[in-house]
């Protein structure tokens, strides 16, 4: 008897027959028919019509039927929320039960039910079982507390149950430790902001203590909450390292990746003159190159991780090279990424051994593996001088295979060759020019043409060669009618007698035959060169090329550090920052390697970089492939773009900037001064000045007002309002606005004493905010303010002060300081003051960003009652740093493209539809921090309606 | 972690999806294990033709899953005796109940098959009958002792009336070696596999003659990592029944014996439709003991049509579809070394093939293990009965490729 029969029930009346099953007395029959019922919706059948019926099954003592029940319920709760409900007594009940793993299965349960009517019935189960005296109930309610602030966050809050869990941290049981340190890291990933972890010496010696005594997946959740610690100094972090380099024995790969991640952070801060640094680097070979006998998959995630690693220690595989060599019958994924490393580790000590094998690689089966091998071998003859002789004979004997891609894929590299080491390898020219009929790839072509106008003076044939090419001009790809143009011209300042004709052809072809503007204007300048001035154009087209260097696909410094900090997530697998893909983007976190701290006098400095890291200086790096064009020109002065063609483009590197204080903020000792906890404003003391505060602020309110009006030549000035009443703040009433002109931020204040008393010794200090706001001079008051008087200041600010991601995104915390009292109060800045002169956007930008970002992020609104047409909207706008990228009239509707940059580099890209008989408008934001697009919105309500 | 990862099985419709996508990927075998979707991330295991897949929302270390999907799969073939598409469609509700102990949202609860088994009982024919006799469940009802106790690996209350230990010393030699017979690449795969029936707590020890041979070790967290840092012996209280102890790798190539050698020539002649194949086997270093279970394994080019072969032993066969030429040797006699020889017919008019097809080589030596490893002696403490001890070992070839 086996379950699968439960899959072939197909017959019609089936749920009506299940009901009947459900509502048996029968015991054996009840169950049977709830195993039925898992099947089919195992299998996508829609039984949720039965959830009355199974829900009745749910009290019993039978723990597998229980079990089932349960199941049942976290699958359609969420369809039949009312219905759910009728299950929560069962639950509460379950709760108390004298059985442990019953009390731990119903809170595991009720977490799992998204019901927003549920988990307030959750909460007083859940503190209880958070207490309780199993620990298998406490580890398990743990994980419940996380499940439960995904719902709910503000309720988990409230109820205190963040503050239990870190008590957890202490717990006897390292059980329980691991799980509440796994809630906490997913609570804090949410919430970057929130001092979850506060890790202290103290703290991190709980962990590592729990960590030797947990189980595996414990222990990895404890080890990446280690990964974010930053040790104080080189002392703290080798003990730390001394108590975790054990788990590199783990029999879990994930534990030794983990661990793998630790060690490398905390080595940045060892010093290398260290014995143990030393010891520490051998160590971590062993279990590197013992993950690649796991299962292929396992093998692909290390070797992604280990790609990492050698680029940023080369010395620790260095002498590991075999286990890289690829075995005939890896998958494919495998045999890639072991090739990638290969070649990182290629030095000449083993350059032989390499070769050798990159040669048998290069007659294997699969072809993008031989392609890619047959690549390396140029990539080897560049990284290692003196070798090159060897691989360029390699190459060699691979055209002579005239196996088609093998003998493309040579020539590309070849071409690299030669700009590597000019004038030392021309003597294979003959044999590659052979070959030229067989080409029929863009990318050898374009190669093989350039090789040809390169070295023109030494080929006999060249215009016979060039001139077949030319012959399907206008067939061949824009790459390689480039490439032709070019070496035409060359060709012909080579040897201007003979081909003089040709040159004029390939110039008409490129000027009058071709829509390619690229063709056409390069064109247009080799002939106005050519015919102005032929020296110059010697000089220039036949100019000294800068070298191309030895590393390529270097990932740029800095990402790499960030990615070591990433060691063993999706990251590393992906070598992009978690930014870049990770959607929604909710909470990331900006991690950066510590620095190098010694406590004892070290007289290195820190920036040295191991001998022959590539962090130590930045390579240059071969053009890829859109470069190649521009390098090929020869018109280009500067050296090749250094700089790996890097993923993320300025905008998202904006994102990673709005919230990159929260690590800081995770890990700052002490929130300074302000904020914090402590942050509420005293009570104040008996206020004699209570009487007038209305009307002076009336009436200071009408005095603003005026004074708006005549500053409005910048953006849009809100009036100002009365941040703290003088009842809050002993007798001094602040009141003010945020105004943005050309350029600068500037926060205006008006003071004013209803103290019975003078005021002196002002000062002022925000708590970091979203956008980091903070003062640019110190608050000016220059004479003590008397009794009932009032002064105006403009305080100026700037966005450079520490960030920290508010809620609300625009909240600003400020204390201000007089010799009566310090006082706190906070308010929201109109976002409209953080957006720059330079937001207009390009269009063509604006179209790719548009495209770029993903709809999700897309928010709409509506703007009511505004009067304005589009021109007006658009000039109201402009002089508030929102500009009008491109204007179109659909069907009568004026839509307006707007760009808008934030100080921190955020950009904001805005269509709004105007209808000319209608006042309200639509407008729709996209962002890649989606987080701003209500402020922006309210910034745009303030602009057009004031 | 992420709230919502579920592992789901499907076998048909992932691949097909795959095949969609990714032309490429049409072998299954060639699926990457982290694919991105536009929504989610997929990570995937492959094992006995079955995927397994996890989806992710957002950033969770990808070993973690992969090492979690492959204790699932363990799982499986542990109750089910084989983890096929079969075997869990006919225990879907155990598999749930399974998947629900051994994951709370995301987090791993019980992977441990001690505690499982506690919490879950296998399938038997015999508890099936009695179940629906009894009306009782296959379900536990009790907390599995093991689950919080500081050796969460073993559950109290063992009781065996013969009370055995065995070791299995298996090793694997991974090795490429090139055209001319030199070695390019070898090292050993080693694993100590246990099966302990040890009534009650007992705390054993097992030393080795020659334990600096291990340098490169991942252990059982049952093992004390300390006393092994220390004496260089190993000091556990054991889970009860079969387990994986350590797994090793012996790397530097003068201790990589190489047992056996091939001679090889294959070769295809220039616009004839025909080739000769010859191989030759014989024994190297193999410590004087016999070289037995030995197969040859060819994917020949494609243009080969069809082999005709004389083996002096054994039996071959070749599979004109996927081009694999197996040939099942069995043991070797050093006075008649065993070859295969014959004629490679190939495609007419196909030009002649570039690639030289390596040979895939499979053997077996018993009460070997090549790296000299040798157990000196297993104690054990805590418990008064004395134990039946046994210790085997044997090697055998991992993945062993020699190029043509």
């Amino acid at each position: 008897m086996t379950d699968s029969k439960y899959f072939t029930t197909t017959k019609k009346g089936e749920i009506f027959e299940l009901k009947a099953e459900l509502n048996s007395d029968k015991k054996e029959k009840k169950k049977e028919a709830v195993k039925k019922v898992i099947a089919s919706m195992t299998v996508g059948k829609d039984v949720s019509a039965l959830f009355p019926d199974v829900v009745n099954c749910m009290q019993t003592d039978n723990l597998e039927l229980k079990k089932l029940v349960y199941l049942y319920l976290m699958n359609y709760a969420k369809s039949q929320p009312d219905m759910a409900i009728m299950a929560v007594n069962t639950f509460v009940k379950d709760c108390e039960d004298p059985n442990p793993l019953i009390r731990a299965l119903a809170v595991r349960t009720m977490g799992c039910i998204r019901v927003d009517k549920i988990t307030e019935y959750l909460c007083e189960p859940l503190r209880k079982c958070l207490k309780d005296e199993d620990p298998y109930v406490r580890k398990t309610a743990a994980v419940c507390v996380a499940k439960l602030h995904d719902i709910n966050a503000q309720l988990v809050e409230d109820q205190g149950f963040l503050d239990t869990l870190k008590d957890l941290i202490s717990d006897s049981n390292p059980m329980v430790v691991a799980n509440a340190v796994a809630a906490l890291s997913e609570i804090a990933e949410s919430h970057p902001s929130s001092n979850l972890l506060d890790l202290n010496p103290q703290s991190i010696n709980k962990l590592l203590t729990a960590l030797n005594e947990c189980t595996e997946w414990g222990q990895i959740f404890i080890l990446d909450c280690l990964a974010n610690y930053t040790p104080k100094d080189d002392r703290e972090a080798q003990s730390i390292c001394e108590r975790v380099t054990p788990r590199l024995s783990h029999a879990n790969s994930a534990v030794v990746l983990s661990a793998v991640k630790v060690l490398m952070k905390f080595m940045e801060m060892l010093s290398k003159d260290l014995d143990y640094y030393g010891t520490l680097l051998k160590k971590l070979a062993p279990p590197l190159v013992t993950l690649l006998s796991a299962e292929p998959e396992l093998q692909y995630v290390a070797l992604r991780n280990i790609n990492l690693i050698v680029q940023k220690r080369p010395e620790i595989l260095k002498h590991e090279m075999k286990v890289f060599f690829v075995k005939y019958n890896d998958p494919i994924y495998v045999k890639l990424e072991k090739l990638d490393i290969m070649i990182r580790l290629a030095s000449q000590a083993n350059i032989a051994q390499v070769l050798a094998e990159l040669k048998e690689y290069a007659t294997e089966v699969d072809v993008d593996f031989v392609r890619k091998a047959v690549r390396a071998i140029g990539r080897c003859a560049i990284k290692v001088e003196q070798s090159a002789e060897r691989c360029v004979s390699t190459l060699l004997d691979l055209i002579q295979t005239k196996v088609n891609y093998v003998v493309q894929e040579a020539i590309v590299v070849i071409k690299d060759i030669f700009r590597k080491y000019p004038n030392k390898y021309e003597s294979v020219i003959a044999t590659l020019c052979e070959n030229l009929d067989s080409l029929d790839e863009p990318e050898a072509r374009a190669a093989m043409i350039w090789i040809v106008g390169e070295y023109a003076e030494r080929i006999d044939n060249a215009d016979e060669l060039l001139e077949s090419f030319l012959e399907g001009f206008h067939d061949e790809s824009t790459q390689v009618q480039l490439q032709l143009l070019t070496a035409i011209v060359k060709l012909f300042l080579k040897k201007p007698t003979e081909t003089q004709e040709l040159v004029q052809q390939v110039l008409s072809l490129a000027t009058q035959d071709s829509d390619n503007p690229d063709l056409r204007d390069r064109g247009y300048i080799y002939w106005r060169l050519l015919s102005t001035d032929p020296v110059a154009a010697k000089e220039v087209v036949l100019a000294e090329k800068p070298l191309i260097s030895e590393e390529t696909d270097l990932i740029e410094p800095t990402l790499l550090d960030e990615l070591i900090c990433y060691i063993g997530t999706l990251a590393s697998v992906y070598h992009k920052p978690p930014s870049a893909f990770v959607e929604g983007g909710r909470g990331v976190v900006h991690k950066s390697l510590p620095p190098r701290t010694a406590s004892s006098e070290s007289t290195e400095s820190p920036e040295t970089a191991p001998a022959g890291a590539p962090s130590s200086e930045q390579p240059d790096v071969i053009p890829t492939q859109g470069d190649l064009l521009g390098d090929l020109l020869n018109l280009d002065l500067g050296p090749p773009v250094s700089g790996p063609p890097l993923a993320t483009s300025s905008v998202q590197m904006g994102a990673v900037d709005l919230l990159g204080g929260g690590l800081d903020s995770l890990m700052g000792d002490e929130p300074e001064g302000i904020g914090g906890p402590n942050f509420v404003a005293p009570p104040a003391a008996a206020v004699p000045a209570n009487l007038g505060a209305s009307m002076g602020s009336g009436l200071s309110d009408l005095f603003d007002l005026t004074s708006g009006v005549g500053t409005l030549s910048g953006s849009y000035v809100a009036p100002k309002a009365v941040w703290l009443p003088a009842m809050k703040a002993k007798g001094l009433e602040i009141s003010g606005t945020f105004t943005r002109q050309v350029g600068s931020i500037s926060m205006d204040l008006q003071l004013t004493n209803k103290a019975l008393q003078v005021m002196t010794d002002f000062a002022i200090q925000f708590n970091r905010n979203s956008f980091g706001l903070a003062p640019a001079a110190p608050l000016q008051v220059h004479a003590p303010l008397s009794p009932n008087q009032t002064v105006e200041i403009s305080l100026p600010l700037n966005t450079v002060g520490s960030v920290m991601k508010m809620e609300p995104l625009n909240n600003l915390q400020v204390a201000v300081k007089n010799n009566i009292d310090v006082f706190y109060f906070s308010t929201l800045y109109p976002l409209h003051i953080l957006f720059v002169e330079d937001g207009k956007m390009d269009r063509q930008m604006f179209l790719a960003t548009w495209k770029d970002i993903p709809n999700e992020n897309e928010a709409q609104f509506q703007i009511r009652d505004c009067p304005l047409n589009a021109e007006a909207v658009s000039s109201r706008l402009q002089s508030s740093n929102i500009f009008t990228v491109a204007k179109r009239n659909v069907e009568g509707q004026d839509m307006l493209y707007q760009s808008l940059k934030l100080t921190n580099g955020i950009w904001v890209l805005a269509e709004l539809r105007i209808q000319p008989s209608n006042p309200s408008f639509t407008l729709s934001l996209k962002c890649r921090a989606p987080e701003v697009s209500q402020h922006v919105y309210q910034a745009y309500e303030t602009i057009l309606k004031n | 972690m992420n709230p919502f990862w579920k592992v789901f099985l499907s076998s048909l419709e992932f691949i097909f999806m795959q095949r969609n996508s990714q032309e490429k990927a049409a072998d299954v075998e060639n699926v990457p294990p982290v694919i991105s979707t536009p929504h989610h991330y997929l990570i995937s295991i492959h094992r006995d033709r079955l995927f397994f897949v996890s989806v992710i929302q957002t950033e969770v270390p990808p070993l973690f899953v992969i090492e979690f999907l492959h204790r699932v799969a363990d799982t499986f073939q542990d109750y089910f005796g084989e983890c096929s598409e079969a075997a869990i469609k006919d225990n879907v509700v155990i598999v749930y109940e399974l998947l629900e102990e051994m994951l709370d949202n995301g987090f791993p609860l019980a992977t441990e098959s001690n505690i499982l088994k506690e919490l879950i009982k296998p399938p038997t024919i015999l508890r099936s009958v009695v179940n629906s006799i009894t009306g009782s469940s296959n379900v536990g009802d009790t907390l599995p002792t093991g689950q919080l106790s500081n050796i969460p690996w073993r559950r109290a209350g063992v009781k065996y009336t013969n009370n055995e230990a065995y070791f299995d010393v298996v090793e694997e030699i991974d090795a490429i070696i090139d055209k001319s017979g030199s070695t390019v690449f070898a090292e050993i795969q080693g694993v100590i596999d246990a099966c302990i029936k040890l009534s009650g707590m007992p705390d054993l020890s097992l030393s080795f003659m020659n334990p600096r041979l291990l340098d490169d070790v991942s252990f059982h967290p049952c093992i004390r990592f300390k006393r092994w840092e220390s004496e260089r012996v190993l000091s556990f209280i054991p889970p009860d029944g079969n387990f994986r102890l350590i797994s090793y790798r012996v790397s530097s190539q003068n201790l990589v014996a190489i047992p056996v050698y091939v001679k090889h020539s294959i070769s295809f002649k220039e616009n004839s439709s025909c080739g000769r194949f010859d191989i030759t086997i014989g024994p190297k270093q193999n410590m004087g003991k016999t070289i037995e279970g030995i197969t040859v394994t060819v994917h020949m080019p494609k243009v080969v049509l069809n082999m005709n072969l004389t083996p002096t032993q054994g039996s071959y066969t070749f599979d004109p579809v996927t081009k694999v030429l197996t040939w099942d040797v069995g043991k070797i006699t050093p006075q008649k070394l065993p070859s295969l020889k014959g004629l490679v017919n190939l495609q007419s008019g196909a030009p002649k093939p570039e690639e030289n097809p390596s040979l895939n080589i499979q053997f077996k030596i018993q009460q070997l293990a090549i790296s000299g490893l040798k157990v000196n002696r297993l104690d054990m403490y805590g418990e008064k009965y004395k134990p039946f001890k046994g210790v085997k070992y044997v090697t055998k070839a991992g993945k062993f490729q020699v190029r043509t």
